[in-house]
């Protein structure tokens, strides 16, 4: 028994040897980044790995941030071709690629997302505006005597006579999420903006403002719930009181569980986001490195796939999925650099 | 004379209530320790109940029976793979109901059947090419919120607002039920598919092939070197100040978090050793290191469980150490080392934080074929399924739950079957 197991075990480590030494030249498409343009580039990939003679792209959820990182990191088959974003590159993210020696990068945006503040069907739909939200989140209020204060508001009513009178429970994802930075971006940054007392500091000191404006409650109001939106919906249906921030998509489809609160008097449908009347969406994107385009096959049909109307047009699959397409003109000019792998990122 | 001895402290009633007291204690200790056992009993059934019932309808799958037309104007049977089968299925679905004309509601009705259904057309016809020009009747897979409807997870009692299925999605299907032509069949799809955004068409075959190229890796890594590791220290090595640090970093490895194999794991094999990310081979060698510390300890266990007097014997009888071992010792310890490797390889196989940081957390579709190909492992394909929009996903989890709860539990019955064979008692 023993020396069989010797011999079973031999044979075992000799055939995974044999399977290293096959290893070869990356055939199949890498991609990294957003863990919001996961759900619509999973998508895509799988459509083109049927339809095509092609293998079908591997994609990892890794964060914007950490896509980027990864991206940047390098040219050749030990690192991504393509990252998807939910925000736009930055320009120390340009720099790094440089640094790196990839120049050539287009950008392709592929559509909206909109971010919505949700609750339990069993409350009542909240109508807020930026201003309110910023004034139940922000750390730090003005205490009306022209400095601050750490935020003391308990309950929604606190702050304006017309919201539901409950505690202040809100669930959103952590710092390292592209959802977190476009909601402080969108819908804290946006309330601040109409605070006179912030607004003012803006021209004075533009770091406190910064600082005023960008900073989330830590006092418990606010719940880090995590990179996992099914999750929030879940502690949603089961608490009444608390108010959950995560992406359209998954509104889109637990709409019998949760409902999205009105923001500045509309509410997150798909149509008033594709519009633009919904104030708190932001545009997704995916990059790619041009010249692991001549290398890796499959890049260029990868992307006329996603820029298809089939895919990201008004009755498209990923509209289907959630995704909100772009107005038809900017949707032509985003297939025509995906087509021609135009370098559209200034280095 | 005899029946008159008595013990004389049995007597006192003060011994008599010190004695009750003392029961009472006893009994309370064994109450305690049984309403611990039932209070893990009572967790470990709530949870498999919770898994069961939310994941039992993973295992069938709602199809629609439809007629598709082959006709030559949509196949060109010189290129099948590239052929229009999206309009063969689109016709065949309008075709059930003809009366509907707007475009928005031709558009609900060719989403009841799911977007899988081209694909299997085509697989059919690139099978059966002599069936183009006629008419072929197909179970196909309805979309998976029908799916879920006809299951009784989206409530149809609900306001049309707050479901997913709309109104005449729901007339639709109630009159193709009643027409004969919706069954629930099982889910074979589910165990031969690999991963899929659309929940109909995902299955754990490429999870369950990466998890076994995985371990396949990790056993013949960590199964020699553990072994190997396990007699030297245990029957060669000298007994000094060196072996003991080594012993005690091996307890301490043991219980080093699992996340920290990965990373090493990406610093070493992937940046500096320049191996394929995303591949069995590295997240088996990973998983090897993870799982050496539990099979070294096991084996050392094993051996020294072996008595003296089985080696003393063969020394005397005139072989040499190394004979005692390979013929004596290690043929009498191998079934708990066995048991030692088969909990290891378990662990390895619920395991995921290490393969976060070497790529395998990933969507995957297509099957692995080797240690070197892109795969990912069934407690992966779990937590991304957990993490999908899809409502039609939450049973998808529970259901790859079980089966990987399955395998688990046969590799433990197996450990169990072993060491009971096998086992020797002094």
């Amino acid at each position: 028994m023993f020396r069989s197991t010797i011999a079973l075990g031999a044979a075992v480590a000799l055939t995974a040897s044999l399977a290293t030494s096959a290893a070869n030249a990356r055939d199949q498409i890498r991609i990294v980044g957003s863990s919001t343009v996961y759900p619509f580039a999973t998508v895509v990939a799988e459509k083109f790995g049927k339809s095509s003679h092609f293998k079908t792209p591997v994609i990892e959820s890794t964060g914007s941030g950490g896509g980027f990182k990864l991206f940047c990191a390098g040219l050749g088959e030990g690192h991504p071709d393509i990252t998807n974003a939910s925000r736009a590159i930055k320009k120390s993210e340009v720099e790094n690629c440089a640094k790196n020696g990839i120049r050539n990068i287009t950008e392709v945006k592929i559509g909206y997302d909109g971010i919505v503040i949700a609750n339990s069907r069993d409350a009542e739909v909240a109508n807020l505006t930026k201003r309110q939200i910023f004034l139940a989140l922000a750390k730090d209020i003005p205490d009306g005597k022209g400095g601050f204060k750490a935020n003391d508001y308990i309950k929604w009513s606190d702050i304006d006579a017309s919201l539901p009178n409950r505690k202040i429970e809100v669930m959103g994802p952590p710092p390292t999420s592209g959802t977190r930075d476009a909601f402080v971006e969108l819908a804290m940054e946006g309330g601040c903006g109409k605070i006179k007392e912030i607004a003012a500091l803006k021209k004075t000191d533009k770091n406190i403002h910064k600082a005023v404006c960008q900073s989330i409650r830590e006092d418990g109001a606010f719940v880090e719930a995590g990179e996992n939106d099914v999750l929030i919906v879940r502690k949603l249906e089961a608490n009444p009181n608390a108010f959950g921030i995560f992406g359209f998509s998954f509104l889109d489809q637990n709409g019998d569980k949760v409902q999205g609160s009105l923001i500045d008097g509309k509410s997150p449908t798909f149509e008033n986001i594709a519009s633009g009347a919904y104030g708190v969406s932001r545009p997704l994107f995916f990059y790619v490195k041009n010249d692991q385009a001549k290398t890796v096959p499959g890049i260029r049909e990868y992307l006329a796939e996603f820029a298809s109307e089939n895919a990201w047009g008004e009755e498209g699959y990923l509209s289907d999925k959630g995704l909100i397409p772009m107005p038809a003109a900017e949707r032509k000019k985003y297939m025509s650099d995906a087509k021609n792998l135009t370098t559209n990122i200034m280095m | 004379m005899t029946d008159s001895i008595s013990l004389p402290i049995a007597a006192s009633t003060a011994s008599k209530a010190r004695l009750a007291s003392r029961h009472a204690a006893e009994r309370r200790f064994r109450i305690y320790g049984l309403l611990a056992v039932l209070f893990g009993l009572s967790c470990i059934l709530t949870l498999f109940v919770t898994i069961l019932t939310g994941g039992y309808n993973s295992f069938s799958q709602t199809v629609i029976t439809l007629d598709f037309e082959l006709d030559a104007d949509n196949i060109d049977a010189s290129d099948i793979h590239g052929s229009n089968f999206r309009t063969i299925v689109r016709r065949s679905t309008y075709a059930l109901f003809p009366d509907v004309t707007t475009r928005q509601d031709k558009r609900t009705l060719a989403n009841i059947v799911s977007s899988g259904a081209e694909y299997q057309l085509r697989d059919f016809v690139i099978a059966h090419p002599d069936r183009i020009g006629q008419t072929v009747t197909l179970q196909v897979p309805m979309s998976d919120d029908l799916d879920q409807l006809s299951k009784g997870v989206i409530r149809a009692e609900l306001d049309e607002s707050e479901r997913r299925v709309s109104d005449i999605e729901i007339s639709w299907f109630n009159s193709l039920r009643d027409q004969g032509k919706i069954e629930t069949v099982f889910n074979g799809t589910f165990f031969t598919a690999s991963d899929s955004r659309e929940p109909e068409l995902a299955g754990i075959l490429g999870a369950a092939l990466g998890s076994f190229y995985t371990l396949l890796v990790t056993l013949a890594l960590s199964f020699p070197i553990g072994v190997a590791s396990a007699i030297y220290l245990e029957e060669f090595a000298p007994k000094n100040r060196l072996t003991q640090i080594i012993e005690i970093n091996i307890n301490n490895l043991a219980a080093v978090p699992s996340i920290v194999f990965g990373l090493l794991g990406l610093a070493v094999f992937l940046n500096f050793f320049g191996l394929p990310r995303s591949a069995p081979l590295v997240g088996g060698m990973v998983l090897a290191l993870m799982t050496l510390p539990t099979i070294i300890i096991a084996g050392r266990a094993a051996l020294k469980s072996v008595p003296p007097s089985i080696r003393q014997a063969a020394i005397g009888l005139g072989a040499s150490p190394m004979q005692t071992l390979m013929d004596h010792t290690l043929p009498l310890a191998m079934p708990g080392m066995m048991t030692g490797t088969i909990l290891g390889m378990a662990q390895a196989l619920g395991e995921t934080a290490p393969l976060l940081m070497i790529g395998m957390v990933a969507f995957i579709v297509d099957i692995p074929g080797g240690v070197t190909d892109p795969a990912t492992v069934m407690p992966v394909q779990i937590y991304l399924w957990s993490d999908s929009p899809e409502r039609a996903f939450v049973e998808r989890t529970s259901g790859a739950i079980l089966v990987l709860l399955a395998f688990l539990v046969t590799m433990n019955a197996l450990a169990v079957i072993l060491r009971k064979k096998f086992e020797t008692k002094w």
